[in-house]
């Protein structure tokens, strides 16, 4: 993304400060419920009820109770101080939003990626794409009914994550255990800052 | 959540969508010119902003009372309850009228470490 060089740079200093943060994910996984669960903002909601249309696009197995879907993105806001603030973009999970997401992934800190465990292949987008653009990020495997069925080593696996990407169980609902999830995500990025990964090598046959 | 079934298919109030099209709130426009603005950056109203209030249209006038101190894009889509393409459209107009200047967001994740540290602490306090 080209940036043009605004005009005022001279008083920038006084500018508050923002970090961004990305809650990715499968449909149905928790990343409303997440970005509602930690922020001072309600979430902006431009849900879109599930037409038999959408039915065809969006596998609905395992979420059968949902009747309608995140169409744009949950927005939510955490005022660390005055002039420090955190902004949460819940990025829409399915496949025809992709085109958003080079612009909300543009400049973040990090992201989460909530995973449903009924439909882990459903985060498989996701972790590709943030493996593939160099962003830190962590996978929460968000535990409806707090049962954890998989012992997060196996979905480790299962994603075939490196081994030093944190994955973490979470109930999104609870306001602690969001609150874990992006205390890990921040300390994953400055770890990552720390010691920064090798760049990934494409081997060309 | 539920929605609302609309009976023989009609469809009433807010769930027929905005009255007013997008492209109407912005004079036509369909995209911003110059360059692309992110979500987080920040727009602020310049100080002569206030005498040009009577001649904005009322999403524009809103906007620049909005961003008297600065005010992230996503703010103020989020604020006035319109899509992002909207107000990219009309901060953009407002920004080529010298009514508003854009200040980059710069984010700090992967340069200033004492920043992250701090977001990490006020984090653990929420």
């Amino acid at each position: 993304m080209v940036y043009g060089v605004y005009e005022d740079e001279a008083t920038a200093a006084d500018m508050p400060i923002t970090i961004k943060i990305l809650v990715a994910g499968g449909f149905g996984a928790g990343k409303t419920t997440l970005v509602g669960s930690v922020s001072e903002i309600r979430p902006l909601r431009t849900e879109e009820t599930l037409s038999d249309r959408s039915e065809q696009v969006d596998s609905l197995y395992g979420v059968e109770q949902k009747s309608t879907t995140t169409v744009a993105m949950d927005f939510g806001r955490i005022t660390i101080r005055g002039d420090l603030v955190v902004y949460l973009f819940g990025t829409p999970g399915q496949r025809r939003f992709w085109f958003m997401w080079d612009d909300l992934a543009c400049g973040a800190l990090g992201a989460v990626v909530m995973a449903d465990e009924r439909r882990l292949a459903d985060c498989f987008p996701s972790v590709d794409y943030f493996e593939d653009n160099g962003i830190p990020f962590i996978v929460a495997v968000n535990c409806f009914d707090g049962t954890q069925r998989h012992s997060l080593e196996s979905i480790t696996q299962a994603l075939n994550l490196a081994a030093r990407v944190p994955v973490i169980a979470c109930d999104a609902r609870s306001r602690d255990s969001c609150r874990n999830v992006l205390v890990t995500l921040a300390e994953h990025a400055i770890a990552r800052h720390r010691d920064p990964p090798a760049p990934r090598v494409h081997l060309v046959s | 959540m539920t929605a609302v079934q609309p009976s023989g298919g009609e469809w009433f109030d807010q769930d027929a969508g905005p009255v007013v099209r997008p492209y109407a709130l912005t004079g036509g426009l369909t995209r911003p010119s110059g360059q692309r603005f992110d979500l987080l950056d920040m727009v602020r109203a310049v100080r002569q902003a206030a005498e040009h209030l009577p001649y904005l249209t009322p999403e524009q006038a809103e906007l620049l009372q909005r961003c008297r101190m600065p005010v992230p894009l996503a703010d103020l889509a989020a604020d006035l309850d319109l899509p992002v393409g909207v107000i990219r459209i009309l901060v953009s107009d407002l920004r080529e009228r010298g009514l508003v200047t854009i200040h980059r967001a710069s984010p700090p994740g992967f340069t200033d470490l004492k920043i992250l540290q701090e977001v990490v602490d006020g984090l653990r306090r929420l």
